[in-house]
């Protein structure tokens, strides 16, 4: 308990913002600083990230955790450069990879570390890959038009990729298109894809949550490994703390477009240092609870035309004070690189 | 056990595979169900899982009577459902109901939720009366936690959660014995589904209701059912007590499927024993001889293409295996 009270010094109100942490370690492969991107819809504006940082470094793995609408996506995309301008602007933040800012960087050299430097893969292979090409055509296509490869060179590389995903009879596999996949099948074929440009960063959104258990273990196991033997960073976008739990090193909670916590896998599943967190560990079907109710949490994640002042989280907390609905917490830095975006995430830490 | 409200047997359902425009021809069958055998007692929630294509939406549409069964009987408080017509297949429709998965489609979006919850009021009037009806929507939204104010509001002003709660009142509504919930809380968030998880067993208590509870989702099954059923390509391959089912599993398929589900405890990450299965389960249209799990089991044997394994009693409760046995280590948390 002391190691925390040397670090969170909540009472004297001295925080260290996490840029500052982050800046004093070295230079991250892919770092995500206070990025802020807005809707404009007919309803007004919706405020979908409210200063979203997180970074990712190789060989590692970064969870980040949320309900729908929490942001995650968007975050993502902005990091790609695949957001829809309109309806959605950059208003501000920074995305740097290995030093290099993005969002300024010109359309060209945007496209280069895509897929280069940063791939992704989405939820939905099937809407994901393209109905009228063979499979083996989209993987190719890549190699021919960024490496300069021969149409039987791109053929070549495709088939190599397509066997290192485990497809059985790659070459065969080849010229099928889409719908002759399976949905585990075809959820490989876009990993392949997302590795055909030897990216440094993988962001994988919700790769699995489309996919059965069973198929879901072979692709989350594929993952790890093609990760392991690239010593990939990996973005791991999802709702599932059970998938989280058995892959992630480091874990960032994300609501209503803010990272309201983040740290170490093990110690937040172990203590929680975010209200949101815990009361989402909570709502879990457990063994010990059956016959029970199970713990929910009230109400609903907030309007982002609308989200509340104060702290976003404060209408559906249990724990909620006057200054929750008054001051947006500021991100707590917390003993062993955690955080937490909580007014009271030392009280909640010693708590625990 | 108690008396059984729901009785099926050997249930069949096949779907012909046709080619041709004019002249249709059958060139093979779905079997999208394939000799389900169960019982449901009386305020008892059975649970149904197995993984995408193995019939259990199929099994869902064929207890409702939304299609007719290939063979095979289901007999609700002791009548062959498929045997009636008129007015009585009409009172049966007043006991069994259904919650569907997807709130976002089985809600009509130009209808208000008074109408939606109300409509089946006009099918059978003389359950509510027309003065009445008002007052007894009111009375639904209100046991489902939602507002009665917002009875004049349509499906797109509600979150996710509280559509799947208008569902489950429209479910509600003709005072059903027998509610089959075809995943209902899949398309939800964590938190929102714990809240109509809560609800389902807080109304299962209330109105002394009956649940066949199917989802894919393990520990949500756990959580609600007394009894499970696990379902492969079409046929039930070990039912028992939750207990019996998630504690001690004798069917190679349930231990992997236990054993797949990731646990929310970083602590555990690779001290559980994980049963990885290889490649995707085999087509409906042309399932494999003798025991269908066999081109992905890692205890299959001559016999297990030879002959297919029985759904009778091996260690305690049935399992459909030649190779029945309890795998140590395998336990959802």
């Amino acid at each position: 308990m002391s190691a925390h009270d040397t670090v969170y010094d909540g009472s004297s109100g001295e925080f260290v913002p996490p840029q500052e942490l982050a800046a004093a370690a070295t230079e991250p492969l892919l770092q995500v600083l206070g990025l802020q991107v807005e809707f404009h819809t007919r309803d007004g504006v919706a405020k979908v990230l409210n200063g979203v940082s997180y970074h990712v470094d190789a060989g590692e793995t970064v969870a980040v955790l949320g309900e729908s609408g929490s942001g995650k996506s968007v975050t993502a995309q902005a990091i790609m450069g695949i957001l829809d301008t309109p309806p959605a602007f950059v208003t501000g933040g920074s995305v740097k990879f290995k030093g290099e800012e993005l969002l300024t960087a010109t359309a060209e050299r945007r496209r280069m570390v895509r897929g280069e430097g940063i791939a992704m893969i989405f939820q939905d292979a099937l809407s994901a890959l393209n109905p009228v090409f063979t499979v083996g055509f989209q993987i190719a296509e890549q190699l021919r038009g960024r490496r300069g490869l021969s149409r039987a060179e791109a053929k070549k590389g495709a088939i190599e990729l397509l066997e290192q995903v485990k497809i059985p009879n790659a070459a065969g596999r080849f010229g099928e298109y889409p719908h002759q996949f399976s949905g585990g099948m075809r959820q490989r074929a876009m990993i392949a894809m997302s590795l055909a440009l030897d990216p440094e960063v993988l962001i994988a959104d919700e790769p699995t949550t489309a996919l059965d258990v069973t198929v879901q273990a072979q692709i989350m196991d594929l993952l790890a490994e093609i990760q392991r033997e690239r010593n990939m960073g990996m973005v791991l976008i999802t709702h599932d703390l059970g998938v989280v739990a058995e892959v992630a090193d480091r874990i960032a909670v994300m609501y209503a477009g803010r990272i309201v916590e983040s740290g170490d896998a093990r110690s937040i599943y172990a203590e929680p240092g975010h209200p949101y967190t815990i009361a989402l560990l909570e709502s879990l079907p457990r063994l010990d609870l059956k016959g029970q109710q199970l713990n929910t949490i009230k109400g609903l994640p907030p309007n982002l035309t609308d989200i509340p002042p104060g702290c976003p989280f404060n209408p559906r907390c249990r724990m909620a004070q006057d200054i929750c609905r008054e001051q947006v917490p500021e991100s707590v830095a917390l003993a062993d690189g955690r955080s937490s975006a909580c007014h009271f995430a030392g009280e909640l830490m010693q708590r625990a | 056990m108690p008396e059984a409200i729901l009785e099926v047997r050997d249930l069949v359902k096949h779907f012909p595979v046709q080619v041709g425009v004019l002249f249709k021809r059958t060139i093979g069958h779905v079997k999208a169900v394939d000799g389900v055998s169960f019982d449901l007692a009386r305020g008892e929630t059975l649970g149904v899982v197995g993984e995408s294509g193995c019939g259990k939406s199929t099994l869902a549409q064929v207890l409702m009577r939304l299609e007719k069964a290939t063979s095979g009987t289901v007999r609700f408080e002791g009548r062959d459902i498929f045997g009636l017509a008129g007015q009585e297949l009409r009172r049966l429709r007043r006991d069994i109901q259904i919650v569907l998965q997807d709130p976002y489609t089985s809600l009509n979006p130009r209808m208000t939720v008074g109408d939606l919850v109300g409509e089946p009021f006009e099918i059978h009037p003389d359950v509510a009366p027309k003065g009445e009806r008002r007052r007894k929507v009111q009375e639904l939204l209100d046991v489902v936690g939602l507002n009665p104010e917002h009875i004049n509001r349509y499906p797109h002003q509600f979150s996710g959660g509280q559509r799947q709660r208008i569902g489950i009142a429209r479910a509600l509504a003709l005072r059903p014995k027998v509610i089959i919930c075809d995943e209902p809380v899949s398309a939800l968030d964590v938190s929102v589904q714990a809240q109509v998880m809560n609800l389902l067993d807080t109304l299962q208590a209330e109105f002394d209701l009956s649940y066949v509870f199917i989802a894919h989702d393990l520990s949500v099954v756990r959580h609600l059912s007394d009894r499970v059923a696990v379902m492969y390509l079409g046929k039930v391959v070990e039912i028992g007590t939750d207990e019996q089912i998630y504690e001690h599993p004798t069917h190679p398929y349930t231990q992997a499927l236990l054993s797949a589900v990731p646990v929310p405890d970083p602590e555990l990450r690779g001290r559980r024993e994980v049963i990885r299965l290889t490649g995707d389960v085999p087509s409906p249209v042309n399932p494999p001889s003798g025991c269908r799990f066999r081109t992905r089991c890692w205890k299959a044997r001559d016999v297990c293409a030879q002959e297919e394994p029985a759904l009778v009693d091996r260690l305690g409760h049935p399992s459909a295996c030649h190779f029945a046995e309890e795998h140590p280590h395998v336990a959802v948390g």
